[in-house]
């Protein structure tokens, strides 16, 4: 077992819209895994096939070297899954409702670990409140301790911060970073792409049911985005033809210059220099996830 | 085993919490059902010698709250839980299907019982009761209950919103237990509405009840604890094969 999840030829085919279409991916122990994709490319699908709640068509999957089908029980005891709807028991407070998945888990006595999470995650205040009685971030605070409570070594976590103000985001990355660095894999599904940016090492883009791009996030966006130099020229100055041919965008007065790394810069502004046009003012881009993105979508 | 007592303790938790709606009103309920019929009917009606109209009606009220509340607390839980999403929490953990089932099942009966013998007790300021074979009570009470737990399940997986489970109880359901002897013995009834009484597996249930109780019986209380039996191995087979398969939980 080296894989903290193996997934091979996965198919799902809903009515006719195919979910899956043939998904490998290996993640290792550790890792900290970015899933991207628009809506409706499958990623909840993939998910929800990890966490035994969708059946696949064919090809297998494990966590942690157990199957998900044929050896269920074990796969699902190394599995925390944070679902992506906000989701919850109305009959129950904090605290019950964390005792009650700790049991279904097998686990009996878990008095320590539920206060420690509720302490990690800002609940101690609120753990004899009912679950109705929450705000929306308090339930989504809620969802990723009942994820937790098995202390699971696999955590899946299905757009944990959709709809949550930006306190809580940073508490629970924060919170999500000191798992990943006690050794718990992480994989995330998230719309912020600068989340993923800055939270993941490696990333997937799901288009269609299938893996469009997979590579570490410093490759794919070395790959696909880079740093730009955004120009804003005096008036009534034109840019000489040697330079416009790098242009890689125009706007008025504004000029983007693409770069294949920063030491393009000074000769760039030199060969402006030489031919006289005055800048008025300048910007350096850094490479973005959501170019990498953008292009990975449209070139598929 | 921890995850299948588990999700027993919550399904228990569940009802008791809401134990005014749970209990204390379906008890209310029979208790006015046998108020008003043994007033209206106590000098009209003889069913059995010996045995006033009030005393026979209240096994069949008991059963009846059994039965209905064993069917209510697996299918509203679990519609509740499907509507909501909150069934995830279920789905999620390594709890097997066989566990699923189990546990829901005994919440059911748990149910039952808990209002069945709030009536019970309920009925006792009215009419004394004789307990002629109490293992006959305690072996249908049990049965019927699970019967019910299972139908609840099935109703609570296969509906899809509150609507649907409603048209199942209030058309599958409640015709059956009112129409199953609870407030009459069936040899009242015209021949041909005597048979298809006994196409009414509920009919058994009441009437091997009631036997536990008074230790006469519209029909043989071992051919009515054969229906009940049977019933309760085809529901159960059935309940387990849509579990097995996920229907409608497991996509």
């Amino acid at each position: 077992m080296n894989s903290a999840i193996r997934i091979e030829g996965v198919t799902k085919r809903f009515a006719s819209v195919q979910a899956l279409a043939g998904i490998d991916l290996e993640i290792a122990p550790g890792e900290f895994f970015g899933l991207l994709g628009p809506n409706g490319a499958g990623k909840t699908t993939l998910i929800s096939a990890l966490a035994g709640l969708v059946r696949p068509d064919a090809g297998r999957l494990a966590v942690m070297g157990h199957d998900v089908v044929a050896d269920y029980r074990a796969a699902r005891r190394q599995l925390g899954v944070v679902p992506q709807e906000l989701v919850f028991d109305p009959f129950f407070s904090v605290r019950e409702s964390l005792e009650i998945q700790s049991g279904y888990f097998g686990i009996r006595d878990n008095a320590a670990w539920i206060d420690e999470i509720l302490e990690n995650l800002d609940l101690k205040s609120k753990a004899d409140t009912n679950m109705r009685q929450l705000s929306g971030g308090m339930k989504r605070r809620v969802l990723v301790a009942q994820a937790l409570v098995h202390r699971p070594p696999v955590i899946v976590l299905d757009e944990p911060t959709a709809g949550v103000d930006v306190e809580l985001r940073q508490a629970l990355w924060s919170f999500i970073r000191r798992l990943n660095r006690d050794g718990h894999t992480i994989v995330l599904t998230t719309h912020y792409l600068e989340e993923a940016e800055s939270l993941c090492g490696r990333i997937a883009m799901l288009k269609q049911g299938r893996i469009v791009a997979l590579d570490t996030t410093a490759n794919l966006l070395r790959r696909f985005s880079g740093h730009t130099l955004r120009l804003r020229l005096a008036p009534g100055v034109v840019l000489p033809d040697s330079l416009r041919s790098r242009l890689s965008g125009e706007s008025g007065e504004e000029h983007v210059f693409a770069l294949g790394s920063c030491e393009e810069i000074e000769p760039l502004l030199a060969g402006l220099r030489e031919a006289g046009c005055r800048i008025e003012d300048i910007e350096v881009g850094k490479p973005d996830l959501e170019e990498v993105f953008v292009r990975v979508m449209n070139r598929t | 085993m921890d995850g299948f007592l588990t999700l027993l303790y919550k399904e228990v938790l569940r009802f008791w919490k809401v134990g005014f709606q749970t209990v204390a009103a379906p008890v209310l309920t029979s208790l006015l059902y046998l108020l008003i019929f043994s007033h209206v009917l106590e000098q009209h009606v003889k069913v059995y010698d010996n045995v006033s109209y009030t005393a026979f009606l209240v096994p069949g009220l008991v059963m009846m709250s059994v039965l209905q509340n064993a069917f209510a607390n697996s299918s509203s839980s679990l519609i509740q839980s499907k509507v909501t999403g909150n069934i995830i929490f279920v789905l999620l953990p390594p709890i097997s299907y066989r566990q699923f089932f189990a546990a829901y099942v005994l919440a059911a009966i748990v149910r039952g019982f808990v209002v069945g013998i709030g009536v019970l007790l309920g009925t006792l300021w009215f009419v004394g009761l004789s307990w002629a074979a109490p293992h006959w009570i305690l072996l249908f009470a049990v049965l019927g209950g699970a019967i019910m737990g299972a139908l609840g399940v099935i109703a609570g997986i296969w509906a899809e919103k509150f609507d649907q489970l409603a048209a199942f109880q209030n058309f599958i359901i409640m015709p059956l237990t009112f129409l199953s002897g609870v407030f009459y013995s069936i040899h009242s009834l015209p021949p041909f509405w005597q048979q298809v009484s006994h196409f009414n597996p509920i009919f058994y249930m009441i009437d091997g009840f009631r036997y536990g109780f008074f230790g006469v019986s519209d029909v043989s209380p071992l051919l009515s604890l054969g229906v009940v039996a049977a019933c309760f191995v085809v529901l159960t087979a059935f309940t387990l094969w849509l579990l097995r398969i996920g229907y409608k939980l497991r996509a």
